[in-house]
């Protein structure tokens, strides 16, 4: 409450930080910062000879393209403890009549960045769908445990996860473009550096080891190079042309985490895109394990839902 | 055993009868009371459909009775879900009713699909009043889900969901290291079966005779008990059941000079287990269970099915974008089978010891999700008898459904569960509008 009534700082939230002081630090160094010196100047001095340690080695050791995937894929899929979001998805057919999907969506970090991850999905939106509810318990390297709750026959099902190509929910997006796809799979480089609006980004190119395990070529990623959010990616096509192409329309800080609360995938080959916006989203709100099991499956709770 | 499909039409238009499901629905609307006054309520939530659902036999055999129709099923239908949860989200009240007109039988009527009350209480969910329970890892095979089936809604081309019938009771749950659930059913619920009204069926006694229907006595120690006990193992999902009550297929009884055939409903307990999980690439599952036909412990009584071992094994997996298959293999063996052989009346059908099934089920979802074909089939190596099921799901709006699918049904034998169906084959249509 003292921060509203703070002179300093009326909404906090409101004015980003100016680019630059929002570059985290590899907590161990810092963590190490004047640890066992008295003086104030040495720490100065300390802190120049770090900062002049640590451009030097940004220069020698720029980040490798797998290191780029990795943070990106933290940005992300993995950023707070855990997630909710209130999510609409409006897939938009090429005439231009939509269907619309909204759903509260809940997320939770196991382990270190870029471990298990389990999920909770409650459909409020369309009609046939509405009180449905969807487990996901993700693991890096194997195939995921996925259940649905079936309101109308009181019914749990276990859902087959072998084909990440299958589209979520009837949109652009496939469960692999939903909870992400493992780094090891693909060979990456970064082919260059770009613009995408005002900010700089690499541009990663990932091509799948296994051609079969894919429906494209390969994929062109645009990493937000300070927040590494993906801005922007290419799909192309095994016939060489432009197959998805998907943009991060809006990008807001929610809570201290750069957050895309608007994105786009759209199938050049068709003209149907998805449209995924983010109503609200929260982080770090202490869920329980319990959560993600198959009492609330059946019956979700009101408060995390909502 | 003497499998038979015996006449019975439920939804009865009589007066009374209406006049008392008004009364449960006002009795339910009160029951929920209550949370009004405990603690404040977000709003009424109101929902359902609207459809239209019809089924014709396209056999050419006409109608089984004289002045009956080709038609299996005729409607329109209106289903209002009602919903409301306290602020806190401890305690809900759900209502789903079903208001209907049958063109085959030209008449009115409703039906209260599920009213329940939730409550929640740390670790403990209550739900009393009527539900749908479902339990068991089957695809549309059965070992422990003892409840209620509507095979005729399943065999006459109605959605899925109203395969389902549902239970008048109260289920516990309570979640810890292991989980629980008990249901707790006063009165018996049957299996709905086709009636001979609609549907060609097997009967071995004349029409002529009387039948009469003896359903389980409602004294204290009739009430159905089942549980369920579940954890997670790793990733695979756990479970043991066990149940007390009776066989919701019943048993045929005729007295001494065959005038009067009684239907019953013989004691049951079922002791089973369940685990389903990833397995290479796709899900697949196990269950077992062993029926105790408790009235007929030494298999000597034909009238009273013999107690037996199930077994089941399935496996799906996605086969393709958007394509998934899956099989199943479900397998029932009867104790006591030479008892059963030797007590056998002269003239009735003889089961074989070990009866089987092996499904296959192919789903494929086309146009964003819009397009929904898919098969299941349904054959048994032991009756040798079969159900074939293409259909075909169209969304024309996020509200507006067409469903079309053919029943073909088909046996060497005209005893047997699906081979008795022969005559039936129906193609059906269902046109939904959702809110």
């Amino acid at each position: 409450m003292k921060d509203y009534f703070s002179p300093q700082s009326p909404h906090p939230h409101l004015n980003p930080l100016p680019e630059g002081e929002e570059t985290v630090f590899p907590s161990p160094s810092r963590g190490g910062l004047g640890w066992g010196w008295g003086g104030k100047a040495q720490s100065i001095l300390l802190l120049h000879i770090f900062l002049v340690l640590f451009v030097l080695t940004t220069i020698s050791h720029a980040l490798s393209p797998d290191e780029v995937m990795k943070n990106s894929q933290a940005a992300f899929l993995y950023p707070g403890k855990d997630y909710k979001a209130r999510v609409v998805m409006k897939l938009i057919s090429r005439e231009g009549k939509e269907r619309i999907r909204e759903m509260t969506m809940l997320r939770k970090n196991y382990g270190e960045l870029g471990g298990d991850q389990k999920y909770f999905i409650y459909f409020y939106q369309p009609s046939d769908v509405r009180e449905m509810t969807f487990m996901v318990w993700k693991y890096p390297g194997k195939d995921d445990d996925r259940w649905l709750f079936i309101p109308a026959l009181n019914m749990v099902r276990r859902i087959a996860a072998s084909d990440r190509r299958s589209s979520f929910v009837g949109s652009d997006f496939t469960y692999e473009d939903i909870s992400g796809r493992d780094i090891e799979d693909d060979n990456h480089s970064i082919i260059k550096e770009e613009k995408v609006g005002n900010r700089d980004c690499y541009v990663i190119k990932s091509v799948p080891k296994d051609e079969k395990g894919t429906d494209y070529a390969y994929k062109l990623s645009w990493i937000d190079k300070e927040r590494s959010l993906p801005l922007k990616e290419e799909y192309q096509s095994k016939k060489g042309e432009l197959q998805k192409v998907f943009t991060a329309d809006e990008v807001k800080e929610v809570s201290g985490f750069w957050t895309i609360t608007k994105r786009t995938m759209k199938n050049m080959e068709n003209g149907h895109r998805t449209e995924v916006t983010l109503i609200k989203a929260e982080y770090n709100l202490k869920m329980e394990d319990d959560l993600f099991t198959e009492r609330f499956l059946k019956k979700a709770p009101k408060k995390w839902i909502e | 055993m003497i499998k038979i499909y015996k006449p019975q039409r439920h939804g009865d238009a009589e007066q009374d009868d209406y006049f008392r499901k008004i009364l449960t629905i006002c009795f339910i609307l009160c029951a929920s009371l209550p949370l009004w006054l405990v603690s404040e309520v977000s709003a009424i939530e109101i929902h359902g459909f609207l459809q239209g659902n019809y089924s014709a036999r396209v056999t050419d055999d006409g109608p089984p009775q004289k002045d009956g129709s080709d038609y299996l099923l005729s409607e329109e239908r209106f289903q209002l879900k009602l919903s409301e949860t306290s602020k806190d989200g401890s305690a809900s009240f759900f209502l789903r009713t079903d208001f209907f007109h049958d063109g085959v039988d030209d008449e009115s009527d409703m039906e209260v699909r599920e009213g329940f009350i939730d409550y929640t209480k740390g670790n403990l969910d209550m739900r009393l009043g009527r539900q749908i329970v479902t339990w068991g890892t089957g695809d549309l095979l059965f070992i422990n889900d003892v409840f209620p089936k509507d095979y005729e809604a399943f065999y006459s081309g109605r959605p899925l969901e109203y395969l389902k019938a549902p239970v008048d009771g109260l289920k516990v749950g309570l979640s810890s290291a292991i989980s629980a659930e008990v249901v707790a059913i006063p009165t018996f619920e049957p299996n709905r079966l086709p009636g001979s009204d609609r549907f060609y069926l097997f009967d071995p006694f004349p029409s002529s005779v009387e039948r009469v229907t003896e359903k389980p006595g409602k004294r204290l120690n009739d009430t159905e008990l089942a549980v369920r006990l579940y954890r997670y193992i790793g990733s695979y999902d756990v479970s043991l059941y066990a149940y007390k009550g009776f066989s919701r297929m019943p048993g045929m009884r005729p007295d001494q000079a065959v005038t009067t055939v009684t239907t019953f409903y013989p004691e049951l307990a079922v002791y089973g287990a369940s685990v389903t999980g990833n397995v290479i690439g796709g899900i697949g599952n196990l269950e077992a269970g062993y029926y105790d036909s408790r009235e007929d412990r030494d298999g000597t009584d034909p009238t009273v099915e013999n107690s037996k071992w199930k077994f089941m094994a399935g496996y799906r997996k996605e086969a393709g974008t958007d394509l998934t298959v899956g099989v199943q293999y479900y397998m029932e063996v009867m104790d006591d089978y030479s008892d059963y052989k030797s007590s056998l009346p002269a003239g009735f059908p003889k089961d074989d010891k070990v009866r089987d099934y092996v499904t296959l089920r192919l789903t494929q979802m086309l146009l964003y999700q819009t397009l929904r074909l898919s098969f299941f089939g349904m054959y048994s190596p032991s009756d040798e008898d079969y159900l074939l099921n293409p259909e075909g799901v169209y969304k024309l709006t996020d509200e507006l459904s067409l469903t079309a699918g053919v029943n073909v049904f088909g046996g060497k034998e005209n005893h047997t569960q699906l081979g008795q169906l022969d005559r039936n084959d129906n193609i059906y249509a269902n046109l939904r509008y959702e809110f």
